[in-house]
């Protein structure tokens, strides 16, 4: 007797993270599209119209000739060899997306999305940013493009990122300063959601974090996926093997997610993000929505947040403003409850030491949020021991944080 | 039991005019006077009442209401709070339907069964949430079907034919036919435009559909009330109350004041005028 045919694919489980999220954008219980119904049907022809893209080999071709030729991929896989010998524990590489074109991961996704944009016949772009290098990259992309471009930030970060405010508009972004609730990040992402929810017709919303409404999380995740397949190659060749841990900074999560996804059914990798801890745990200000908020619903997504006992949204606080947001991508919360992933936590002291540290010994200035990451790589590389092998994402440079940096050492520059 | 929207709806129709449904935010700008406008509103010619629950963060919402919903937190108003306002309209009134509406999260705080049980001894008819797609709603359903409560569906212009159906599924009470494109007290209602979406509405679900989101004046909500079951007006109620606390008046009369200009407006909208 013939074995039987199965005409679907088996049922996903946990132990195949590439099946994930399934038809309705669910991550287990995370994910889904909580948006107003006005934008339910476009939050389904984007769907349709990504979905499309991975079968357009003319749409691949010209993705991945701009990544090469215009963001500057792949990236450099670098063996920090004296932040090893300082840690004395494991070896310790970095991927290095600080030397991406625009200076951060966040244009690879902009690149992916801006043709789809422009495949869908879409002629205005908007989006919204914290501290600006998702606006930055936006702007970038549609300059390029020729795109007009409104770029939402909230008031307070407008006054405090001004080099960025001041690069978006040099690329011929508008950018519209939100004075709405809290003024920061989730505020912007509101605003934007309130531009693209009136005009429907031409706009594309491009999101720059792994989060919102499906397809988002699933979309920028598969964009930044580039770089854990990078890696993946790139570490083989180096050591010939897979790494024992990646790690990765969090604040909506999507350079964590790209880095991790394409390790999630390599059971033998730990993965482990951090979050952002600003004056501590043990207080109210921090941006870690894993260890220190609950399961609800914000800008289109059931996810880790904070907020308070009455379900009302709280605002994060990280010295690092591309991890200050109280919600985090909904993949993040389904690998921490599952199990697949660990999600540590990173004081906004500790991030200054880190940022510090590997400015002296490799030459190399980070973003502060990746200096979150970089602090925690003392304790994991120690318990992965000598002979053992940790990839951490660098997921941008430093030089926009150097007045805030040179602020908090009390130095005036 | 008829549900009192059922009732209210027959009742309209018999009289051959149009609903006027007046939102205002529980707890704006505190919790007494907010009771106060509640208890005036029926006999100021609300025929139903939308009482919005306020969360921080209102994606759907123009800048009127973003405010209302900020006055009434930074009073303390909670979910809690609010159905016991609810409760407390209810011992003086026992027929004018009473609907929230608001974001999902709070109700996800609470838990949907629990807070549908409470919601209806609070005398709660029905819930607009404005977060919340059918594709998502079906938990929030089972607990509201089991609290008698309706859940009102949201169609909009861009709810062509193919999605309708999906829209009025599992739905009872009314439709709200969101008139424009954009958030809460942005653009203006097209009476013209609505007159063929909401027939369209009408016939697929065999409910009465409510027009709301882009009527702020008389002459727009007697326009909009020839060719709808209801008219709703919300942004134009809760900037009456920013108006007051500005300029140090009455709160409450100066909101059923403009609800009387409004519901006025809308019983006349289908009299013919009188033969000269």
């Amino acid at each position: 007797m013939n074995a039987p045919t199965h005409p679907q694919a088996p049922p996903a489980t946990p132990n195949d993270f590439a099946a994930y999220p399934d038809a309705n954008g669910r991550f287990g219980q995370f994910g889904g599209r909580y948006v107003a119904e006005t934008l339910m049907p476009l939050v389904l022809d984007l769907e349709a119209a990504y979905l499309a893209t991975k079968e357009d080999a003319a749409f691949q071709a010209e993705l991945n000739g701009l990544l090469t030729h215009y963001v500057g991929r792949p990236s450099p896989l670098y063996f920090a060899e004296r932040l090893t010998d300082h840690f004395g524990g494991a070896k310790i590489y970095f991927k290095r997306e600080d030397l991406n074109h625009t200076g951060a991961h966040k244009i690879n996704n902009c690149i992916g999305q801006i043709l789809l944009a422009r495949k869908m016949g879409k002629t205005r772009i908007i989006a919204e940013t914290g501290a600006g290098q998702h606006g930055v990259a936006t702007a970038t992309v549609c300059a390029r493009f020729g795109l007009p471009c409104v770029v939402y930030m909230g008031a307070v970060d407008v006054a405090r990122q001004r080099p960025n405010v001041f690069r978006m508009n040099l690329l011929g972004a508008e950018v519209t300063p939100v004075t709405s609730g809290a003024s920061t990040l989730k505020d912007a992402m509101n605003e934007a959601l309130r531009d693209w929810v009136t005009n429907v017709e031409d706009t594309y919303y491009l999101i720059g974090s792994a989060a919102g409404p499906h397809p988002y999380p699933m979309m920028v995740r598969d964009f930044q996926a580039i770089m854990g397949r990078e890696i993946r190659e790139q570490i083989l060749e180096a050591e010939g093997r897979l790494p024992d841990a990646v790690v990765a900074c969090v604040g909506g999560g999507s350079n964590a997610i790209g880095t991790f996804h394409p390790f999630l059914n390599d059971e033998q990798v730990r993965i482990i993000g951090v979050e952002a801890a600003g004056d501590g745990m043990g207080t109210d200000r921090h941006a870690a929505a894993i260890n220190g908020g609950r399961p609800g619903v914000l800008h289109g997504n059931k996810t880790y947040l904070l907020q308070d006992a009455e379900g009302q949204i709280t605002e994060a606080h990280s010295i690092s403003a591309g991890l200050d947001y109280p919600g985090i991508g909904p993949e993040h919360s389904w690998l921490h409850d599952v199990g697949r992933a660990q999600y540590l936590t990173c004081t906004d002291t500790e991030a200054l030491d880190a940022f510090k540290l590997c400015a002296e010994l490799e030459g190399i200035i980070p973003a502060l949020e990746s200096a979150h990451a970089i602090a925690r790589l003392s304790d994991i590389a120690r318990d992965v021991g000598k002979g053992g092998v940790v990839v951490m994402n660098l997921s941008g440079r430093g030089d926009k944080d150097v007045a805030t940096v040179a602020d908090h050492l009390g130095r005036t520059i | 039991m008829k549900s009192r929207i059922d009732a209210r709806f027959a009742a309209l129709k018999a009289e051959d005019r149009a609903a006027f449904v007046a939102y205002v935010m529980a707890g704006d700008p505190n919790r007494a006077t907010a009771l106060d406008i509640l208890k005036g509103l029926p006999a100021a010619g609300a025929d139903l009442i939308e009482l919005g629950f306020p969360f921080s963060d209102p994606m759907a919402e123009g800048p009127p209401i973003q405010k209302a919903a900020q006055r009434a937190l930074k009073d303390g108003m909670t979910l809690k709070g609010v159905l016991d306002l609810a409760a407390e309209f209810r011992q003086g009134d026992d027929t004018t339907p009473l609907i929230l509406m608001g974001y999902l999260n709070p109700l996800v705080t609470w838990g949907f069964e629990a807070f549908a049980q409470a919601a209806s001894a609070s005398g709660i008819d029905g819930l607009i949430v404005v977060d919340c797609p059918p594709e998502e709603a079906d938990p929030l359903a089972d607990a509201l079907d089991a609290a008698d409560i309706s859940l009102i569906r949201l169609a909009t212009p861009t709810t062509d034919d193919r999605r309708l159906p999906v829209v009025l599924r599992r739905t009872s009470g009314f439709v709200y036919y969101v008139s424009v494109t954009g958030v809460t007290g942005a653009k203006e209602a097209d009476a013209e435009a609505v007159r063929p979406a909401v027939a369209r509405i009408r016939a697929a679900s065999g409910l009465p559909v409510a027009v709301g989101f882009g009527i702020r004046t008389p002459e727009r909500a007697g326009a909009i009330a020839q060719v709808a079951d209801a008219a709703v007006v919300g942004s134009a109620l809760v900037d009456e109350v920013a108006e007051a606390l500005e300029r140090n008046e009455d709160v409450t009369a100066r909101v059923l004041s403009k609800v009387r200009s409004l519901a006025k407006a809308v019983r006349l909208a289908r009299v013919p005028p009188l033969p000269a």
